[in-house]
């Protein structure tokens, strides 16, 4: 027991500070993640809600095919993929410099093109919950297009998008745990490493198991508070 | 054609026109991107048929692509059993069975499922002496088992909640009709709630089984030689990015076949629900 503590603690001796920077990579990837995920993803709901048919089918495209493949290929799709886009270009421009994609970089571009194909459902499933008088009455006030969209359509749309948004932030916690394949030093490589030194893989890969629960928990309970602050409005009826 | 009225001379008025407003013009540009690169996909993987790489690979994404069925087959089948138990734990009133019913189903739902591959691959090795005697040693030091064992706990506990939030959404009269009519409570379970709720649990299953198939990629990662695998293995070996394509074109298909056939079979399950 004494023995784990010690390799769990911070300093010298110990893998404590190691496994937490792996915990601030984690979370950052997914904060990171997340905004560009949430944007590209209301694009895309718009898109799909949009009356011109091309633009629909074009966004259904994206989503069936971000959908359809597996986070880990999209991962190496974009790793390797821009690795090699960008090797020809500097060959074409006449240099031989060896370049390789960051793994948070690669992770940042792969990870949002899956989560906006999956909150671009939440948010289209929250449009169609918005009836179109909200839209006329916004109309009818005068309102610019851009402006019922910001004042009237958006704040509701969150409140309806917002059970399935937090769930996707639980998957995409979890998902940042691939991108430790591609080599970015998160939580899942550094307990790797340790536990390789260490010979002591229950202990270590336990203790991630024990982080990503109490991060999902943390995640809960900010999003049952968030999910209640947005509902404040309903609470007078 | 704008023909005249030959009675008053008249031209009929032109239909409305199309007009080129910008949305319009983003879908089409949009749509032409992916026209074109799908042409060049097509253009590509045609000009590679006959490519060394194909030719020498082919064979192996056929073999991964069957370890891959057939790891999410027996993992759902597995899974689909042990859910039972867990969802009657979950939707039970005694603190006994609810309680670890509901622990298992979050701590599994709130930890990747690469770390639990990982646990029992890696992890369970510290306890190789406690194993060996235990005699199960054999089970824990293959890597199949260990993808098996991972893979059926994890999609357990999903299908648990699918099952569970499926029965017990199932409208209270229902049982009360059953219960009027005399019948015994295995009778309106079986009779009455079940089918019903299988029926709502129809879609969120097909969700379910396209994630075990995106999910079940991980095992590449536990040195299984699954399509990821075998893809992962040619990469590495011909550093030829086309591994990478036609692993993704194989995984688009057999995704979006397996959703089409489902979203039919659903369609005629529910057939007595349409109006």
């Amino acid at each position: 027991m004494n023995e784990a503590l010690t390799l769990l603690s911070f300093g010298e001796q110990g893998w404590g500070d190691t496994i937490a920077s792996g915990v601030l990579i984690t979370v950052s990837l997914a904060l990171a993640t997340l905004p560009i995920g949430l944007i590209l993803g209301f694009l895309i709901a718009l898109a799909k809600n949009s009356s011109e048919p091309s633009l629909k089918l074009a966004a259904n495209i994206y989503t069936t095919i971000f959908r359809g493949l597996p986070e880990l290929l999209t991962l190496f799709l974009v790793y390797f993929g821009v690795q090699i886009a960008i090797q020809e270009f500097i060959k074409l421009l006449g240099y031989d410099i060896y370049f390789e994609v960051n793994s948070f970089v690669a992770g940042m571009v792969a990870l949002p093109l899956v989560f906006s194909s999956y909150a671009s459902e939440a948010f289209l499933s929250a449009f169609n919950g918005i009836p179109q008088g909200q839209y006329e009455g916004g109309y009818a006030l005068g309102l610019s297009r851009y402006k019922t969209m910001r004042l009237i359509i958006l704040p509701q749309l969150i409140r309806l998008a917002l059970p399935a948004l937090g769930n996707l932030w639980l998957i995409l916690l979890k998902e940042t745990s691939l991108v430790s394949v591609i080599g970015l030093a998160d939580l899942v490589r550094e307990a790797g490493i340790a536990a390789r030194v260490t010979k002591e893989p229950f202990l270590f890969f336990g203790l991630v198991l024990v982080i990503y629960l109490l991060l999902t928990m943390i995640s809960s309970v900010g999003l049952l508070h968030i999910e209640r602050w947005s509902k404040r409005g309903d609470a007078a009826r | 054609m704008i023909a005249a009225n030959p009675s008053t001379g008249m031209t009929r008025p032109p239909p409305p026109q199309k007009k080129w407003t910008n949305l319009r013009i983003a879908g089409h540009v949009l749509m032409a991107l992916w026209i074109l690169s799908g042409l060049y996909l097509l253009y590509f993987l045609g000009s590679n048929v006959a490519s060394p790489f194909f030719q020498k690979y082919w064979p192996e994404y056929v073999d991964g692509f069957i370890v891959t069925i057939q790891i999410v087959s027996v993992s759902l089948v597995l899974g689909a059993l042990l859910s039972v138990p867990i969802a009657a734990g979950r939707a039970s009133k005694l603190k006994i069975f609810s309680w670890p019913a509901y622990a298992y189903v979050n701590f599994f739902r709130g930890t990747p499922l690469l770390a639990q591959a990982f646990m029992v691959y890696y992890g369970f090795g510290s306890f190789s002496e406690e194993l060996k005697a235990a005699g199960l040693w054999w089970f824990f030091r293959d890597a199949w088992y260990c993808v098996i064992f991972t893979f059926s706990l994890n999609t357990a506990a999903y299908q648990a909640e699918i099952l569970r939030g499926a029965i017990q959404n199932v409208p209270r009269g229902q049982w009360e009709g059953g219960e009027a009519l005399g019948l015994s409570r295995n009778v309106i379970f079986f009779k009455i709630i079940l089918p019903q709720a299988l029926m709502v649990a129809l879609r969120p299953y097909g969700n379910e089984i396209i994630l075990m198939i995106k999910g079940s990629a991980i095992a590449s990662i536990v040195t299984i030689y699954d399509l990821m695998g075998e893809t992962r293995r040619a990469y590495s070996r011909s550093y030829d990015f086309q591994a990478y394509i036609w692993a993704a074109v194989a995984y688009l298909l057999i995704v979006e076949t397996l959703r089409r056939i489902w979203d039919k079979i659903e369609a005629r399950l529910t057939r007595h629900l349409k109006r």
